[in-house]
Order: C-alpha cells, then structure tokens, then sequence
C-alpha cells in the first residue's frame, strides 16, 4: 500500500508537490507573521479567507473530476453537496454563537425573528463538534449514494444525468428558500461568533482554517490520484469510453458509478464544511443551478481527466471571477459563457492541455 | 473460487450432456416485429458453429439474448445445464464464461493494448480489488501469451485508438481469450479486412476451437466456407437449416432466401 503510493509520482513530482504545499503552509504564514506591514513581500491578513475560498474551489473541482473527467458522468448538482457540508458547518456554527445573538436567546436569531420557541429535531447535535464532523462526512456520501443508486440502477446516463441532478439542485434551493424550513430561509446561516472556541474575526483563527484546508486539499489529492492511478481508474475511464465493453468484460459498472459519485460528494461535502467558517455565511444560493455548472466549468478550463488540470482551473476562473467583479462586474457572466464555448471548441483538453502540447509534447502521459 | 461476489457462486459448467448452450422456444419482439421467433438451437462443447442469414434474420438479437442484453418474451437460454441466462445479468454472464465480441470493434480508445487486456483477464472484479490489487507474475504472463497469440506483442504499450482497423478486431478477440470464457461468440470478426488479415483471423478462430466453443456470425461465404464445421442458417427469426457447409448451399429452401437472391 505505502509502495504503491509512493509510487503515485515521479521523485520529481513528489518535490514538486511538497514544494507547493510548504509555500502555501509555512511560508505563507511566515510572510503574513513575521514580515512588516510596509514590506513588499507582507501577505496582508485577508489573504487568507480569499485563498482558503479558492482551496475549497479546488476541492470540489478535484470531486467533479473524478465523475465527470474520469467516469464521464456529468453532474450538475454538485452544489448540493457542498451546501449540505456548509450548512451542517453553518449549524455547528450557529450553536456556537451561544447567547450573543442579536436577540441574546440560545435559539439562532431566526428563529427567534420566526418566533419560534423551541429547536427543531433535526437541530440537535449540531452543539457538538463531533457529531458535526460525522454529518459532515457521512450526510453528503450517504445522500449521494442513495440518489445514485437508483440513478445507476435504471441506466440513467449522459445529458439526462446531468438534467436530474440540476433538478435536483433547483428542488433543494426551493426547499432552503422557505423559512419553515428551519435553515435561515434565503438569508441562510451567518453571524457566526466561533468555531472550537477561536474567535472566527481573529487573523489566528483564518490562518489556522486555511492550513487545514490546505492540507485536507493535498490528502484528498492524494487519495485521488491513488484512485485514478489504480485498476479501478482504468475501469472508470473505460466505463467513460465503452460500457457496455466493460460490462461485457464482467464488471458491475453500477458498483464503480457508485464508488466515485459518492467519493465525489464526499470529497464535495468536506469542502463546503471548509468554506463556510473562512466566508462566514451559507444560504441556498450556493444551490443555484448556475453555481453547480459553473463547477463544471472550472474543470472543463483546467482539463478534464486531469486532476491537475481540474485544481488550476478552479483557481484560473475563480481568479479570473475576482477580477471581473470589481474591474467589470456586468460583464463576468458573458465573459464566463464565452471562454465555456471558446475551450469546448477549441481546446477540449482544456489548460493542460494547451501547456502539454506547448512544452511538453513528448510527456503527455505524465501531466495526467 | 473465481466468482465476483455475483450471484453465480457455482463456477463449474454442467457439460455432461455433451451440450454447452440451449436455446429453446426463444420469442423476442419489438414493438410486434418477430426478431426471433420460437428459435431452437444448440450448441456443443468446444465446437466451432457459424450463423448465417440475410440482414433481419435475427443474428444480433440472438447474440444479444445470450450476453443478457435482451431478455426473451418466451423461451429459455441455458449455460451448461444449470446456468439460466434469462435471470442473469450481464456482468454475472461473462463472469460465468461467455464472452462476445462485437459488430463493430470495441475496445478501450484511450488505454493502451496491455491495459485492454489487463481489464479484461479473468479475476476478481469488483470494486475494492481493483482499488486495492495490482497485476502478479503469472497475470503478467497470460497478457504476455495472449499478446503473442493475436500478433500484438509489439504493440502493447500503444494506445488502442492508433491500431489499424485488423489490429482493433484481434485486439478484442485478445480480450476475450484473457477473460477465459467457455463460450466465445463474434460477430464478422472479418468485415473490412484485408484478404491477409483474414486468413490470419481465420487461423485464430480456428486454433481457439475444441478449448472453447466459437459462436461465429458472419456474412463472408468465403470466409466460412474456409473455417466452419457446421452452419446454422437463420431465417426471420428462426432456424432454417443446419448441417455442414455444402448440405446447406444446396438446401432449396435456403437457396430460395438466402444464397440465391
């Protein structure tokens, strides 16, 4: 097992890769702690939040990958899981604010504003971290996994797929709109005080959420590459060119769908338990149709199939989204429609795939 | 055991008989059309059968109750005497032994030749062995074999999608040989082929029979008349006549829809 992941990548792959993740980890923060506010080379506080944001972006490229790159399963309801994440992140959170509210009541403040007296049901546990983190990891896989099942089971494929989990989608944002709910309605979860006891404002607490997030981006990659780089890759991939081939070679292609469509939402659903505590708020829109092909997007610029593909184009378009909506922010949608339109066309095999062919046209192989 | 964990837990084939395949009183429709109708037919241990008839005849869709893709209106499919192929799966057939080529060659584009084969050898399939295991010493080899036997030893780290077309076909016969199957059906394993490519195609289908049983549907005469034992002629759903080569061409029924027009 250790053999075989370190075998994962070349010795020069492996530099690199630790290389990365010392920069965004120690050197970082160094920079952020230890150089003066006036130095050139000080990375201002808010830096942070805005990278562990990306990181998060990262992560759910990294999921949507592995369905849609490696398996050819288009999901676009990937929204869903990051949201079911980041409101059980988002009800930790609010539990945690404790009687600092607006309304110094120990029920989060909307539902004293909806006048309602008691917690529902379904918000017990969330006082504690532990049982937080096993939602966390278990709800979204748990969910997925269901909705897979029978998705799988009646061979729903393609752009049929891809239509009921934008349904699915568009139906759980309704659901999160309506106060009765118990979910914050369209304002969502926000205000939040603390998480494990850290202050969420202190410059500590937002260094502290993206390390971690950091270092749960490169497990995850990791555990990814391992998948793609196993047998069960292969099989995934050939699921994505002949199925029926595959089916025919003796594999229960449900059984694979199902592996990676949960590990997909898993992986989806940790990042969104990320997101919430470094962007302080979660509410339905993060549910919209429109958030869940963008995802698409980002691995579709990066290059599908690619796990370093789907991580640079997570942050090429995130990045690109930054800019856009403070130099132009009319014009961030045609902008993103268009370059969606421009890499289909021209570059099916996205970003990696013009840098492959530019500077590395006999190595191919090895940018997968 | 060499079962996935499907439901087949007996691996053994019930071959006592002398039979391998029983197909008996098969009636598939579509949507009112006949494809087979109340089709008979048998198929021994080990031999080698060619099908023919005129397009319609009910070939694929016979191939396609076999493999579990189409399931039969009336009638039973059976493996050996204790296998019913109408209540298995796809995946549960092939693991059983039945392997199928198809019309048009498919074969994983975008993996190379070695992987093709490594995803079709017979093991263990399902989810957490193919996580978790890597190819041994003696798997090597079959591959290894298997290569040499369909001629693409020096191809094999190539990617499937740059082999010729003659390559593609052999490449998928190769698949079928790792999985290890009892049965073998293939269908115009020739069609588009040199006249060089398919005597080798020949030669290869012709070695595999007596350790496995050939399906063989085909529309080259030649081709048949070059390699099969007994033909089976099929005719709007159902068997028409059966017998060697020469007893079939002169069959006046046969003549009359098929050879002759």
């Amino acid at each position: 097992m250790i053999k075989n992941i370190i075998t994962l990548h070349s010795y020069k792959g492996w530099s690199f890769i630790f290389s990365l993740l010392a920069i965004a980890t120690i050197l970082l923060p160094i920079l952020n702690i230890w150089v003066p506010e006036d130095s050139a080379l000080h990375v201002p506080n808010y830096m942070f939040a805005l990278m562990g944001k990306y990181l998060c972006y990262a992560l759910v490229a990294l999921a949507i990958d592995l369905i849609w790159g490696y398996t050819g399963i288009l999901s676009l309801g990937h929204g869903v899981f990051f949201s079911m994440g980041g409101y059980a992140m988002g009800m930790y959170l609010m539990r945690s604010v404790g009687k600092e509210g607006v309304y110094k009541s120990d029920l989060p403040d909307f539902m004293v504003f909806l006048d309602w007296k008691e917690l529902p049901w379904y918000w017990y546990g969330f006082d504690s971290f532990a049982f937080t983190l096993l939602v966390i990891l278990f709800l979204p896989g748990v969910f997925a996994f269901t909705f897979g099942y029978f998705a799988f089971k009646s061979r729903i494929k393609g752009v049929y797929f891809a239509i009921i989990t934008q349904a699915m989608t568009f139906a759980s944002m309704l659901l999160f709109f309506r106060n009765e709910t118990g979910f914050g309605g369209n304002n969502g979860l926000t205000d939040f005080k603390r998480i494990l006891g850290y202050s969420l404002q202190e410059p500590s607490t937002k260094i502290s959420l993206y390390i971690i997030t950091a270092c749960v981006l490169f497990f995850s990659y990791i555990l990814s590459r391992y998948v793609v780089q196993s047998k069960l890759g292969r099989v995934l991939t050939a699921i994505r060119d002949a199925e029926s081939r595959v089916m025919f070679s003796g594999y229960n292609t449900i059984h694979y769908k199902l592996f990676i469509w949960t590990l997909s939402a898993f992986l989806c659903g940790i990042a969104g338990a990320l997101y919430v505590p470094q962007v302080g708020i979660i509410n339905p829109s993060e549910m919209q149709p429109s958030n869940s092909i963008e995802m698409a997007i980002w691995v579709a610029v990066g290059g599908r199939g690619t796990l370093s593909g789907a991580l640079i184009g997570a942050g090429l378009v995130n990045g690109a989204k930054s800019w856009f909506t403070v130099a132009a922010p009319d014009y961030w949608l045609y902008f993103l429609g268009g370059l969606f339109i421009v890499v289909t066309l021209f570059f099916p095999k996205g970003f990696i795939g013009i840098f492959s062919r530019l500077f590395l046209k006999n190595k191919v192989k090895e940018s997968t | 055991m060499t079962s996935s964990g499907a439901h087949v837990k007996d691996d053994s084939i019930d071959t006592t008989h002398g039979c391998i395949l029983y197909i008996e009183n098969v009636t598939v429709s579509f949507d009112g059309f006949k494809a087979l109708d109340d089709l008979n037919l048998y198929i021994d241990d080990g031999e080698l059968r060619c099908i023919i008839g005129p397009n319609g005849a009910g070939k694929t869709t016979m191939m396609d109750v076999i493999t579990g893709k189409t399931r039969p209106d009336q009638g039973t499919v059976f493996f050996g005497q204790n296998h019913d192929l109408t209540k298995m799966t796809e995946y549960e057939i092939s693991h059983a032994g039945i392997g199928r080529k198809f019309q048009k060659p498919t074969v994983f584009l975008n993996h190379t030749v070695f992987e093709n084969l490594e995803l079709a050898l017979h093991t263990k399939k399902n989810v957490w062995q193919s996580l978790s295991k890597t190819l041994t010493g003696e798997q090597r080899d079959i591959i290894e074999q298997d290569l040499e036997t369909i001629g693409l030893k020096d191809q094999k780290n190539l990617r499937a999608g740059l082999l010729s077309h003659g390559q593609t076909q052999w490449l998928e016969i190769g698949m079928l040989l790792v999985q290890d199957p009892r049965v073998l059906l293939i269908d115009e394993p020739v069609a588009g082929m040199t006249h060089q490519e398919t005597e080798h195609t020949a030669e290869l289908l012709q070695s595999l029979a007596g350790k496995h049983s050939v399906v063989l549907v085909e529309h080259d005469m030649e081709f048949i008349r070059s390699i099969a034992n007994r033909v089976t002629v099929l005719h709007e759903g159902h068997v028409l006549a059966e017998g060697k080569m020469e007893e079939v061409q002169n069959d006046p029924k046969v003549i009359e829809v098929y050879l002759g027009s």
